[in-house]
């Protein structure tokens, strides 16, 4: 971490950049906040470990309005979503310094607080330079332990890889952390029948909130204004109904970023039901690959996305019913 | 209530169909007097990629039955390739539906050109055949809707 | 006081769902939140804290309020009905309790909420002390104790038994109601047993991390002071603007009252809204608050000045610490209040 903290103070002051976009400690051993650094002193808060799961790419739409370049640092899968930002022009290439992290998979607190460890003073083995295998976690009600893996984010268990699609420097090693398939969840919905598809969704989806988490830490979803907050289109509505509204909003946004989608994982990651949003968005992906060729979201900065082009044979719509 | 039970179920189907081929392929069914239904409720838009999935949800939503969503065959687009973005559009939405447990058959896309009267009052025909067997849409339906 | 074993809660749950409604903590789809008791509901007493604070019990997120109904020409317009069955919630913590206060302040001052009230008229609490209480708790800071869950009844699980405490007249009548599954626990053991797990709740509590946040300089008079401070520039910056915390919030009050079209007629809905929201408080000319560092400021200032300006020094906040575990961006009511000591140490 220090070479990273150092690396940045230096292209501070030679005037390079003019503000870091990192992660500052948070009160907790793991709350840590994206946050911008703009002095040398303010560095004494900065942090990087394994609780830094947020993706900075989102926060980079609006530093690319700010004057001056904003270094900013982001991990391998991030990289993904500043280029698929970049492809849409939605942030300012010119404006960016990136340099690409090492990451050793990211934690999520809810896996500790669902192993039932509860009370947490602190936690040793979130560094990024430590090699531990497992989390010691000192709580009120006694010394706990956990496996790394048991703790990380579910998109870590499908890690796209180590290396970065676009920085200007990098520091760090990344860890292969994958170890699951992409695709199995979904294909286990897919294999069940409607009544038990529609059971589980109807389950997951009758814990949200309409809170919008997913929607605003989504680096796809950067429209200036969502449909979903149009007042003058009815869609605009809060109310929480169980009958239809939430899948609704879930669909179209998860069809709004289909093509887009990098499945950073963001939004599964913030949603406080903790409603795997993923699986809508793997879906497509899952079909997008199928029917029109492997493509990853955010790879490259020329290919055209899925659903902005076309081939004169494509499979027509009936192959849904076929397919079953 | 009693009186409503007794009713056989007639469908609430929508039909998109392009201004171009579709619309025009209605009427022609209409001026060769081939029928159709009456349960098909046709919107016109300006080429079948202007469908928006918003618009099949909200029409489920309000308490369709069915949604069909008809254009120009693939190549005699109005607009050179609207019907392409729309048939890989129409895909991941229909997969998506079959993927949340909707029947998938109450979503159906079918190209109709101006010169095709006979296959559109067939299609509707079939859709609506289908659509009565799987029988009310309850799952997408918003229940503030029903009377 | 009373007891009962924790293997013969169902049998209670059965006794009070047979007339009257039972919310409790449910567990569905890994998530604990209140929820009205079936048989088949996965009841969790053990998890501190439901994602949802329960004041939807009281204040639910969507309410209808009336519907008119086209008639040929005419319009008939039905009113809502008002809750009119008794029911219970079991389980709420202290910080809940104190929520319901804070929302009480807000709904039953003058103009009273009539659906509200009817839901307050109506419900028996039955509370829950906090067996283990979490870092991310601060309510000693806003003057609740955990280890004390003042309501219709108090309860402590404490081992294998569930000790009962009427207090109100309320927890009373559901208690001879419930006479024969409850166990008179009138003798010391018992007294010291509930004397012991307070004891061991607030050595807990005084241990926690945000226990001892001062709130000094946050109070009623210090609008203009805390409004324009230049802390809040920098504070909302991670600031996602979405609703999480205003939606898990016990004393989040606001809402927006809108109209759904349901192609006969019309369902004008309360909803929950967020001032973290764009459209909060739109009016015809626009919005007053065009900036998220607006909106933000605006949550903070609500509980910790407007609100005890209003509200005889009262905070709307109650240390839940729930926004502390749910924020996105890892923001919260307690960075806030230290942010500004910070500053101006």
């Amino acid at each position: 971490m220090q070479e990273i903290v150092n690396r940045a103070k230096e292209l501070l002051a030679d005037g390079t950049v003019k503000r870091v976009l990192g992660w500052k400690a948070g009160d907790l051993p793991y709350n840590p906040e994206p946050a911008y650094f703009e002095k040398e002193e303010d560095f004494e808060d900065f942090v990087y470990n394994g609780f830094c799961g947020a993706n900075l790419s989102k926060y980079m739409i609006e530093a690319s309005k700010l004057e001056g370049k904003t270094l900013v640092f982001l991990k391998p899968c991030d990289t993904y979503s500043f280029q698929q930002l970049l492809k849409e022009h939605r942030v300012d290439r010119d404006k960016a310094y990136i340099i690409g992290v090492g990451c050793k998979g990211k934690l999520d607190i809810e896996k500790i607080r669902g192993l039932g460890i509860k009370g947490i003073e602190s936690i040793e083995g979130a560094e990024i330079e430590d090699e531990a295998e497992t989390l010691k976690i000192q709580t009120f009600y006694g010394e706990k332990t956990c496996a790394y893996k048991d703790a990380m984010l579910e998109r870590c268990h499908v890690c796209k890889g180590k290396d970065h699609m676009i920085y200007d420097e990098q520091i760090g090693e990344s860890k292969e952390t994958k170890d699951a398939d992409r695709f199995a969840e979904v294909e286990k919905i897919e294999a069940m029948s409607p009544e038990e598809k529609f059971a589980f969704f109807q389950k997951e989806l009758s814990k949200c909130i309409r809170c919008n988490a997913c929607r605003n830490v989504c680096p796809a979803c950067s429209c200036r204004k969502c449909v979903f907050d149009s007042n003058k289109f009815d869609s605009s509505q809060k109310a929480n109904v169980d009958s239809f509204e939430e899948k609704m909003f879930h669909i179209i946004r998860a069809f709004h970023v289909a093509g887009r989608c990098t499945d950073c994982g963001e939004c599964s990651r913030v949603c406080p039901q903790g409603i795997p949003l993923h699986l809508f968005n793997r879906k497509f992906i899952k079909d997008i690959n199928e029917l029109y060729g492997e493509y990853q979201a955010g790879a490259d900065l020329e290919e055209r996305g899925p659903l902005t082009s076309y081939q004169f044979d494509d499979a027509e719509p009936g192959i849904v019913a076929e397919r079953r | 209530m009693s009186i409503e039970a007794k009713e056989e179920f007639r469908p609430k189907i929508v039909a998109f169909c392009c201004n171009w081929c579709s619309y025009a392929g209605a009427d022609l069914a209409g001026s060769s007097r081939l029928s159709y239904s009456a349960d098909i409720k046709i919107i016109r838009v300006p080429c079948s990629c202007r469908v928006n999935p918003m618009f099949i949800l909200r029409a489920f939503e309000r308490g369709a039955d069915g949604v069909i969503i008809c254009g120009c065959h693939p190549g005699d687009c109005h607009y050179t390739s609207g019907n392409y973005y729309a048939r890989r559009r129409m895909t991941l939405l229909f997969s998506m539906l079959d993927y949340i447990g909707v029947e998938s058959g109450r979503t159906r896309v079918e190209w109709v050109s101006a010169a095709e009267g006979v296959k559109f009052s067939q299609t509707m025909h079939e859709f609506v055949e289908k659509i009565q067997s799987l029988g009310k849409n309850v799952r997408l339906e918003d229940l503030r809707c029903r009377k | 006081m009373y007891k009962i074993a924790r293997e013969n809660l169902t049998a209670l749950f059965q006794k009070i769902a047979a007339d009257q409604e039972l919310y409790l903590p449910v567990r569905t789809a890994d998530q604990v939140n209140f929820g009205v008791w079936t048989e088949d509901a996965d009841v969790d007493l053990d998890t501190l804290k439901s994602v949802k604070s329960p004041k939807d019990v009281f204040f639910p997120q969507s309410e209808t309020l009336y519907t008119c109904i086209r008639d040929g020409k005419k319009l008939k317009v039905e009113p809502e009905a008002l809750k009119e069955q008794d029911f219970v919630v079991f389980g709420m913590k202290a910080c809940d309790l104190k929520g319901v206060e804070v929302l009480d302040r807000v709904f039953l001052s003058d103009p009273v909420d009539s659906f509200y009230a009817a839901r307050r008229d109506h419900g028996t609490i039955v509370s829950m002390a906090c067996h283990e209480p979490e870092e991310t708790c601060f309510c000693k800071v806003f003057g609740v104790d955990a280890a004390d869950p003042q309501a219709d009844v108090a309860t402590w699980m404490i081992g294998d038994d569930l000790y009962w405490k009427p207090e109100t007249e309320k927890g009373q009548k559901l208690t001879e109601n419930l006479a024969d599954l409850l166990e008179k626990a009138e003798d010391a053991g018992s007294e010291a047993a509930v004397g012991e797990e307070q004891e061991k709740i607030r050595t807990i509590i005084e241990k926690l991390p945000y226990s001892n946040l001062s709130l000094e300089g946050w109070n009623g008079d210090v609008l203009m002071e805390k409004f324009e401070s230049p802390v809040w520039e920098k504070l909302y910056k991670p600031c996602l603007a979405c609703g999480t915390c205003t939606f898990v919030c016990p004393t989040c009050q606001c809402y927006d009252i809108k109209d759904y079209d349901t192609g006969h007629g019309v369902q004008r809905y309360r909803c929950w809204d967020s001032c973290m929201y764009s459209d909060f408080t739109m009016m015809a000319h626009g919005n007053n608050r065009t900036s998220q560092k607006e909106r933000f400021r605006q949550r903070f200032m609500h509980k910790l000045v407007y609100f005890p300006a209003n509200n005889d020094g009262m905070y709307s906040c109650v240390g839940c610490g729930r926004c502390v575990e749910k924020c996105p961006a890892a923001l919260n009511i307690v960075k806030v209040v230290k942010a500004f000591q910070e500053e101006e140490v």
